[in-house]
């Protein structure tokens, strides 16, 4: 062989990989980056997507949002409304998964408590916004109910209190999205080989005992993948916050995403709807950079 | 090859020249944005337009139609990137933005050249000194009472004044029974309420919520009017759960016997019909102030129209507008709608055949039509700043004269 023919064949072998690659990379490229580039650069213009010829306006944006209350207080309640969300999706998650899992119910059941378990999964947001509008009206199911038992006295207006709504959404919500952590940690548990537990049987354990020291330590991996994924994704958490509550009432339901949707849609301010957009960005990069330091390292 | 290729190049070159030459020839097609068509009978809004196809030899009109959420990104998409339609439906909470943008075509030197007689129209609305919209149909808002509720809580006349409605609204309150006298939609996914709940009693009464074409917040119209929503909720007698209740279950809350009165569209009479049958209603004009007898301003919204500044064909454009806002046509178009005409010749067919539409159709004349919200910037976020207000308000974190301060302090921000 030539020198000239191994070298282009080398350089065949370079390219191929990327040949290879391009058609995703030409789509992530449009679908992805080229989107995130506009709203980054639209961050830095004034009246950005509204004129023709926007000028540069630096930070300008960003200051204001900054210093708008509102902006904190939705950061506020974007970071309660995900963390409270997420520790419950896991414990209420375990919790069924233990139960799926057990050998100590019926198959029968058990088979249809899996059924039961899944269903909120199969909503869609709206579907789920619309129903507990209705289970939490003034009016509704809920307080009749809570009444009747006689735990409150009169009825709770839920989502339309300051001082119960955002825990009337969490609530929503973890109802929503508990059944992603049980799937997933079923399979997990249905992988931690037995004998692991029958050494501890031999051993004396007693049941916390082999959750704490074999069940948790085992399903760890599961736990801080789903947990980090789901912090992703409630943290981005629109449809059902805003037709449960619109941010309201007052700004007691106020995330990021309901705020920069307000920026954009109610008040046609793209520019700082896009710093806030750029806001929510970074926050997501960061817990995906975590995720994917985490899953390196194992 | 080349003898071969010649001949077929000298046929690309020749379908190429007649294919130009036809289309130069061919119609003129408008695109017409609007969210009417899904709202009106099936099939309706094309056969107007196919009237007027017929009626303009050389124009054809394409129908771009979705919901008005849908439609309302879409313009203002348009706008920003010089693809709007060249026939556009309008909010009046939109002319503002589009006009900042140079979206819309001053319709002014369209009405001169014609010689449009501006008599016939029931508004034009202008920015900065702009003709850019003109108000097809409206929906005005009356308010709707369940005469059986009033009967049983023994409201013999109907309330023309304030003081009256909340008289009324307290006998037909009875908390035990989950029945209220008054329903307050003031969601902030949908801040309409604002408008067509609150303002409504500002402007029935004559008064403005604006001065000098400034927000006036603060002073005494709009004070009062809050202070008469407080005095109202203090009572008790509005349907719990105001701060996230939208338009839609205020009236399925009406539609139920839930609630005595509500301020609504003329335009859910046939849709409160359909889903209570039984349900007895009468329509009345928005109570006044006390001693206020002059001419009662009714809110209202509307289906307006304008033309893309951008459009290619404006005169064919404008052809399409003055078709739809003349007579016989808007009172067709409007009488599919159950909206009040945008040509005040027009009758619509409606307004003799059914009683309510009838009354209605007299309120609309023997007062004017009022919506403070037409034409301002950013109508949708004012309407939020003052609902979140409102909200404070009504938790008890502050006055009347607080809360309209406030919102007069966010309001002047954006002017």
């Amino acid at each position: 062989m030539t020198r000239q023919k191994r070298s282009r064949h080398r350089l065949k072998r370079t390219v191929a990989p990327y040949l290879y690659l391009s058609p995703s990379l030409v789509i992530i490229g449009l679908l992805m980056l080229l989107p995130m580039v506009a709203v980054i650069s639209y961050s830095f213009q004034n009246s950005a997507v509204l004129r023709r010829d926007p000028s540069f306006a630096g930070l300008k944006h960003y200051q204001a949002i900054f210093a708008d209350p509102v902006f904190w207080a939705s950061l506020w309640h974007t970071l309660y409304f995900t963390c409270m969300s997420v520790i419950f999706h896991m414990t209420i998650g375990m919790i069924f998964a233990l139960m799926l899992n057990s050998d100590r119910i019926n198959p029968t059941l058990r088979n249809i408590l899996r059924v039961l378990y899944i269903l909120p999964w199969l909503f869609t947001a709206v579907i789920i916004a619309v129903i507990w509008r209705l289970l939490l009206e003034p009016n509704g199911v809920v307080n009749s109910i809570l009444m009747q038992l006689g735990i409150i006295g009169s009825k709770i207006e839920w989502f339309s209190s300051p001082e119960t709504a955002l825990h009337a959404v969490t609530f929503a919500n973890i109802w929503a999205g508990y059944p992603l952590f049980m799937v997933s940690l079923l399979a997990g548990l249905q992988g931690i080989p037995k004998d692991f537990y029958e050494a501890a049987d031999i051993d004396g354990a007693k049941a916390y005992q082999k959750l704490i020291f074999i069940t948790i330590p085992q399903l760890m991996p599961i736990i801080i993948s789903i947990s980090l994924l789901d912090f992703i994704w409630t943290m981005q958490v629109f449809p059902l916050i805003w037709i449960t509550t619109g941010g309201g009432p007052i700004y007691s339901t106020e995330v990021l995403s309901t705020y920069t949707y307000k920026l954009a849609f109610s008040s046609y301010n793209l520019s700082q709807a896009s710093a806030s957009a750029v806001v929510i960005l970074l926050i997501s990069l960061g817990l995906t950079l975590f995720y994917i330091r985490y899953q390196k390292a194992r | 090859m080349t003898f071969r290729i010649k001949p077929i190049m000298l046929k690309v070159a020749a379908a190429a020249w007649l294919l130009g030459a036809t289309s130069a020839m061919a119609d003129t097609t408008l695109e017409f944005t609007q969210w009417w068509e899904p709202e009106l009978p099936a099939g309706s809004l094309r056969k107007i337009m196919d009237d007027f196809e017929a009626a303009n030899p050389g124009i054809k009109v394409t129908l771009v139609s979705g919901p008005y959420a849908a439609t309302r990104d879409q313009i203002s998409v348009g706008a920003a990137t010089g693809t709007l339609s060249d026939v556009v439906g309008l909010d009046g909470a939109w002319v503002n933005n589009l006009n900042a943008q140079n979206a819309l075509a001053d319709m002014n030197p369209m009405m001169d050249a014609s010689k449009f007689d501006k008599a016939q129209v029931a508004d034009i609305i202008k920015v900065d000194g702009k003709a850019v919209m003109f108000p097809v149909a409206s929906f005005v808002y009356p308010v709707f009472v369940n005469l059986d509720l009033a009967a049983q809580a023994g409201v013999t006349k109907l309330p023309s004044t304030r003081a009256e409605f909340l008289e009324a609204a307290k006998k037909m309150t009875h908390a035990d029974k989950n029945q209220y006298g008054w329903v307050l939609p003031l969601s902030l996914q949908s801040p309409s309420g604002v408008q067509n709940d609150m303002m409504s009693w500002v402007w029935a009464s004559g008064q403005s919520m604006m001065a000098d074409g400034k927000p006036a917040l603060d002073g005494k119209p709009v004070v009062d009017m809050l202070t008469f929503v407080k005095s109202l909720n203090d009572a008790g007698t509005i349907s719990p759960g105001i701060a996230t209740k939208t338009e839609q279950e205020k009236v399925e809350e009406f539609v139920n016997d839930r609630v005595g009165m509500m301020v609504d569209s003329l335009a859910h009479v046939n849709l409160i019909r359909k889903r209570n049958p039984k349900l007895n209603f009468d329509i009345i004009p928005v109570p006044v102030v006390e001693g206020y007898t002059g001419k009662r301003g009714l809110p209202y919204a509307s289906w307006g129209i304008g033309i893309s500044a951008g459009s290619k064909h404006q005169e064919e454009a404008w052809k399409l507008v003055q078709y739809l806002m003349s007579e016989k046509v808007n009172a067709k178009l409007v009488s599919l709608a159950n909206a009040f005409p945008g040509n005040v010749n027009a009758k619509p067919d409606f307004v003799t055949s059914d009683k309510a539409f009838g009354k209605a159709f007299e309120i609309f004349k023997t007062g004017y039509l009022a919506n403070e919200f037409t034409g301002l910037p950013v109508a949708e976020d004012l309407m939020t700043q003052f609902d979140v207000e409102a909200q404070k308000m009504l938790a008890g974190e502050q006055s009347p004269e607080q809360a309209a301060a406030n919102a007069q302090k966010g309001w002047t921000a954006k002017f």
